[in-house]
């Protein structure tokens, strides 16, 4: 009994030390990780296959003579309506910079009065949100194109940053931080002098930074990814993103030398995702913690 | 009912004598300048989510095709949806509940006992594999179907052809993204592929926090083996971020279905193989202009989510509902 106890045992959640029994899960979890990471190092090679590895027959996994023409190509090139693809990148970056910086304002300001201020509505407010959490935007691209139409927003710059600002699992994800700060902080604050534009400034938004990251980190992704507010709600070719520019790059798929272009771009487009993801992994982490639905 | 103002007036009377006693601590009192600091969500939320929603609840109701005013026509679309529209019943359907229980709580448990056995390992290792496993959440499924027509390029230079060509597994090319039988499946595949996002992460770290004196007292009370463990103490302690994991897979599962139009390049998917209603929607809505019955369409869809949704909020849910 004592034994099979202790053998169990050994492995505990989060163990300090390595311990044979880990070899088991280790066992399962390598191939899974391989069959991830596999198709990413995939998209590397080919960024840097010259043509000749693009076109060789049988093609390769592997890059031989890694080259830049790729990468060289595609700021070459210039799109159907001659706009350089260094101005949809232009374009992607002001967006996501928009999108990121007004986001984690208005959510972390909503966030600190749905939870340490007293109003009406905030009861009601808190539960739409929740449900909202299940929203999901593709379902109503119809109604919301006819929405966008009737503003007068088509073919405005402003709609790749307007849709994306409010986030319901953004706001769900910094109250649920906000609320770990004691009240009494905040009320120490009220006695001191400070005014609630004070509180939310001075206190709550330097204790809400792992939250804040993960905002920004699930901001980015949406609106760095997003190609579909170029296709559904932006006519002209200059307003376009990156994001749009790549799908259209891969539209002709028998095209050999595009393909290397497009694996190329994909590569522009995940390396941010991840560098900022590496950055700010510990704070997601720690935010994620509180991310539960009760 | 008594006028609620009534029933204030003590309270704000005891509200005030407690100022006059204590002026430095009103903090149990209503805040107006909390509006201000709702007020950008609110309207934000309001314009893209609320009014979307309440639209395509309308026009459901109604025959639109943008450019007369809609005519009211009652239930006509959802009539015409459940008895009309053969694409629907006979491919929708079976493809979206398929790819729905596939990628859902299929997904949903893979990512479960994916971060369940990351908690098991030492930090560093658990980190690096976290991240690993975590990456290809960043790539938004569609924008990455370069790399997917590339690996399953119908011709012989496509790499999963090359690949089972030289093993001798099959003699001539196939069509992966083109044909009806493989679609699916390479929809599912790679939709799982990118679906350990941040539903995963909150599962991780809510594993990683429990108190390990849980652990201990249970082994006390007769834990014979980490299945128990998992299922007795882990999932419990855990509810709300099995939950929010839950809502997460779910809007994940519905959010990326336009992968099959992405993958095979058109819409109606060949042969209606890849078709979803997110698919059907678009459809109906951009190539055949009839807004009215692709708004029923949605409201469909996010019933559908809504239900489900409800469905993870019985079973992990803490508050009763």
């Amino acid at each position: 009994m004592k034994k099979t106890k202790s053998r169990f045992q050994a492995t505990k959640i989060n163990p300090k030390r390595f311990h044979p029994a880990q070899f088991r899960y280790l066992a399962v979890l390598l191939p899974i990780a391989a069959f991830m990471i596999l198709p990413l190092i995939f998209i590397f090679n080919h960024a840097f296959k010259p043509f000749e590895e693009l076109f060789a027959y049988p093609p390769r996994f592997f890059v031989n003579r890694p080259t830049l023409s790729n990468f060289t190509n595609l700021f070459a090139v210039t799109g159907s309506s001659g706009i350089p693809m260094s101005r949809y990148l232009f374009n992607s970056i002001v967006v996501t910079i928009l999108v990121i910086a007004v986001s984690v304002l208005i959510s972390t300001m909503a966030g600190y009065a749905l939870s340490k201020l007293h109003f009406k509505g905030k009861k009601a407010i808190n539960e739409i949100n929740t449900i909202a959490l299940m929203f999901v935007g593709v379902a109503v691209t119809i109604p919301r194109y006819l929405v966008i139409e009737k503003l007068g927003l088509i073919d405005n710059f402003l709609i790749h940053v307007l849709p994306y600002l409010a986030v319901p699992v953004g706001l769900f994800l910094v109250k649920q931080f906000i609320d770990q700060i004691p009240g009494e902080l905040i009320d120490a604050a009220r006695v001191d002098g400070a005014n609630d534009w004070q509180i939310y400034q001075k206190i709550v938004v330097p204790l809400v930074k792992p939250a804040i990251a993960t905002i920004m980190i699930l901001s980015f992704q949406s609106v760095w990814n997003s190609a579909d507010t170029s296709a559904t709600y932006i006519n002209a070719d200059v307003k376009k993103t990156f994001a749009f520019y790549m799908g259209t790059l891969t539209t002709n798929t028998s095209a050999v030398e595009s393909q290397g272009m497009a694996a190329a771009a994909s590569l522009i487009m995940f390396i941010p995702n991840l560098v900022i993801f590496i950055i700010m992994q510990s704070k997601v982490m720690d935010t994620m913690a509180h991310s539960g639905i009760k | 009912m008594t006028d609620p103002t009534v029933l204030m007036k003590p309270a704000s009377f005891a509200d005030r004598l407690k100022r006059l006693f204590a002026p430095r601590r009103r903090v149990r009192d209503s805040h107006p300048v909390a509006y201000a600091f709702v007020a950008p969500y609110l309207t934000m939320f309001a314009i893209f989510i609320i009014v979307p929603v309440a639209a395509a609840i309308l026009l459901s109701f109604t025959y639109f095709d943008t450019v007369r005013f809609p005519q009211w026509i009652g239930f006509e679309n959802y009539i015409n949806i459940l008895t009309n529209d053969a694409e629907f019943m006979q491919y929708v359907i079976p493809n979206t509940l398929k790819y729905a229980v596939i990628v859902g709580p299929g997904g949903y448990t893979l990512s479960f006992l994916i971060a369940w056995m990351l908690a098991q390992l030492t930090p560093k290792v658990r980190t690096i594999l976290a991240l690993v496993i975590y990456s290809p959440s960043l790539t938004a499924g569609v924008t990455m179907s370069v790399l997917w027509k590339v690996i399953f390029a119908g011709d012989e230079t496509g790499y999963l052809n090359m690949f089972l060509m030289n093993l001798g597994a099959i003699n001539e090319p196939v069509a992966w993204l083109t044909s009806a039988e493989t679609l699916m499946p390479i929809m599912i595949g790679v939709t799982l592929w990118s679906s350990m996002g941040v539903g995963f992460l909150a599962m991780l770290a809510g594993i990683l926090n429990v108190n390990q004196d849980l652990y201990e007292a249970g082994y006390i009370d007769g834990i014979k083996n980490k299945f128990q463990e998992m299922v007795y103490i882990t999932i419990p302690t855990i509810k709300p971020q099995m939950l929010f994991g839950a809502v997460m897979a779910i809007v994940g599962t519905f959010g990326s279905s336009g992968i099959g139009v992405a993958l095979s390049g058109s819409n109606p998917t060949p042969q209606y193989a890849g078709q979803l209603i997110v698919n059907h929607i678009e459809y109906f809505g951009f190539n055949k202009y009839e807004m009215g019955y692709a708004a029923a369409l949605s409201v469909i869809l996010l019933l559908v989510i809504y239900a489900v949704s409800r469905f993870a909020f019985r079973l992990f849910g803490s508050k009763d509902e």
